[in-house]
């Protein structure tokens, strides 16, 4: 094991790099100062006025986490092709994105929504589906925000460092400063972020092929080594191409999670701090480039094969600062590491943010205090954000880390539920509320059951395995696997479409939709238009 | 819809229904189309087919949404 003492120079880089970033996040609180941050708008959504570079910033530190990083690569270097559907997963994303998610900017900016939850309620009249959303939607978080600690503690492995104290501190002070200067802090946090984790994946990718033997040698040694037995599988480890089994998975993981990640509250919470709706519009085309990014970290999986890294225990979340580690003098390798750990305390951040927001204004207000002020809200955001981050830390600590894996597992699973009622809830209310409640229900049991069929023969585990499911689980005589989620999302569809078709027939009672057609395109007004330039109203009546 | 709002109110109810979002489906299924891409060769820069095209399809997805953006921006 690594010892702290032999990694002093990668420890001070790393330290300073962090405690930048904490001061960076306390001054947040100043930077596009609001009169007051004691509203939602402000603390919760950086008063909704982000323009193209910060949003930029902001969507590629929350979508792309320091977990992504660690995660995608060791799945690369454990199984091979199988792992780089995070690339065409972060490409089909964004046309996807492009419809939905200007169409979702345009409702909330119109109407004040903070949440989808908010955004349902308000469309679909139905406080109980709301609520659902609401809880899936928490849920589905916290896990995430527990995997980000889980990056940390990667980094932190490798430096020597054990226990699980600086992992209290490192998220104690992200709680504090989240609390006081709200989304502006992750935002703010976002530039340096991003700026180490390009300049670090730019120099690994010139760096560590050039000392390998080039990219030849390297897929070359990931082949041999993937094509050696499993010995708890009898079959080959995996192979640097997909095979007749999991081209189905490959395809229905990457829709999947493409369909999952903007429905995930924190992808919205980023979106919805947008200035306009042509600043998200833009991004769609700019944000790819983190996806270009990502099939180069995906790539570092084969370089850690191809350099002989061995993790750290079972550990092959570790296998990327060991290449690191390996591959750089001492002090940009602290770079890097601070690369990944910055990386985890951004999304962190806008989840914790997000999290509460959706307790805030779909618990809370809805059913404990209907005349909440704007102050109000703030304050109980505040502090049920640094209960979300106190109950993540708990997970890493008192649970096993490998719980908060397969709690993400189902994560992704569970948002994908909310789809028919937030995504097509944006074209269509032809679905019944009573029927999406019913078809959310429904997609959660299949889709964890489903998990609970998964074994995994690796770690000797029955259940929840993994998110491949065999098709011969469901007696289908087929070696082939297929993403448990979007089967369950499938299913979510099919009962809620039948439900509403018998809903409809048996005369089954409208719910109000708060919403106009007119709202979902709307853009917002210059803020000070030049007075010969149009009749326009500054902004928009009734905002 | 936007025909039948008020002309002085020209940032709401515009519709956003426009025949270039269907360039928007090319980036979508042909990243999921696997017996274009699942090969070994022609390898470029020694990347296995399946590495290089992949990566390639984000520039794909780029022109794509850049090209149905500056068709429907709106000119007011």
């Amino acid at each position: 094991m690594p010892h702290a003492s032999d990694h002093i120079v990668e420890l001070v880089v790393f330290t300073s790099l962090f405690l930048l970033v904490s001061v960076m996040g306390f001054a947040a609180a100043r930077w596009r100062r609001a009169e007051s941050l004691d509203h939602l708008d402000e603390w919760g959504l950086g008063g909704r006025n982000f323009g193209t570079w910060v949003t930029w910033f902001l969507l590629g530190g929350d979508l792309y986490t320091a977990y992504t990083f660690v995660a995608v690569p060791a799945l690369v270097f454990s199984s091979g092709a199988i792992g780089f559907y995070a690339v065409p997963y972060t490409i089909l994303i964004y046309p996807l994105a492009f419809l939905v998610m200007t169409r979702l900017w345009s409702v909330s900016y119109r109407h004040g929504y903070v949440t989808p939850a908010d955004f349902v309620r308000g469309r679909f009249g139905s406080p109980t589906l709301a609520l659902l959303v609401a809880i899936t939607g928490i849920v589905a978080t916290m896990p995430y925000i527990a995997l980000q600690l889980i990056g940390i503690e990667a980094v932190l492995k490798v430096m020597g460092v054990t226990g699980h104290l600086p992992i209290i501190i490192a998220f104690l002070i992200l709680a504090v400063y989240t609390y006081s200067s709200g989304l502006r802090a992750p935002a703010l946090i976002a530039f340096v972020k991003d700026t180490l984790i390009y300049l670090v994946i730019i120099v690994a990718v010139i760096v560590i092929p050039y000392k390998l033997g080039g990219w030849g040698v390297i897929f070359g040694s990931a082949e041999q080594a993937l094509g050696q037995t499993n010995p708890n599988t009898g079959a080959p480890r995996g192979s640097i191409l997909l095979n007749a089994n999991n081209q189905l998975q490959y395809v229905t993981l990457a829709l999947g999670s493409a369909l999952a990640l903007f429905l995930y509250p924190h992808s919205l919470t980023s979106v919805l701090a947008a200035r306009s709706r042509d600043t998200i519009k833009k991004n769609m085309s700019a944000l790819p480039a983190y996806s270009f990014l990502l099939g180069l970290i995906a790539l570092l999986g084969y370089m850690a094969i191809a350099a002989g890294v061995k993790p750290l225990g079972k550990d092959t979340n570790t296998i990327v600062p060991s290449l690191f580690d390996q591959m750089f003098p001492d002090w940009f390798a602290g770079v890097a590491y601070a690369a990944i750990g910055i990386g985890a305390l951004v999304p962190a951040s806008i989840m914790s943010i997000a999290a509460a927001n959706l307790f805030t204004r779909n618990v809370y207000k809805e059913y404990l205090k209907r005349d909440a002020t704007p102050a109000q809200e703030a304050g109980v955001s505040k502090i049920t954000s640094l209960v979300v981050k106190v109950g993540a830390v708990a997970v890493i600590l008192f649970l096993d880390p490998q719980f908060a894996i397969d709690l993400q597992l189902i994560g992704g699973v569970l948002i994908l539920q909310t789809l028919p009622s937030v995504a097509l809830g944006v074209y269509t209310r032809w679905l019944h509320p009573w029927a999406l409640s019913t078809g959310l229900v429904a997609g959660l049991a299949v889709g964890i059951g489903m998990l609970y069929q998964i074994p995994n023969p690796n770690n000797g585990k029955d259940h929840f395995g993994g998110s491949a499911y065999k098709l011969s689980l469901a007696g289908f005589d087929s070696d082939k696997q297929i993403y448990v989620g979007f089967v369950a999302v499938l299913a979510n569809l099919i009962v809620t479409v039948l439900l509403t078709l018998v809903l409809r027939r048996a005369g089954a009672p409208e719910l109000p939709d708060a919403t106009q057609a007119g709202d979902f395109t709307v853009e917002r007004a210059p803020e000070a238009p030049p007075p010969a330039a149009s009749g326009a109203p500054a902004t928009l009546a009734g905002d | 819809m936007s025909s039948s709002e008020p002309p002085e109110e020209p940032h709401r109810g515009h519709s956003d229904a426009s025949h270039w979002n269907w360039f928007l489906l090319i980036p979508i299924v042909i990243p999921l189309s696997t017996p274009l891409f699942n090969h070994d060769g022609p390898r470029l820069f020694d990347f296995p087919l399946f590495y290089w095209l992949q990566l390639a399809f984000v520039l794909l997805g780029v022109g794509c949404t850049a090209l149905v953006y500056t068709k429907t921006k709106r000119r007011d």
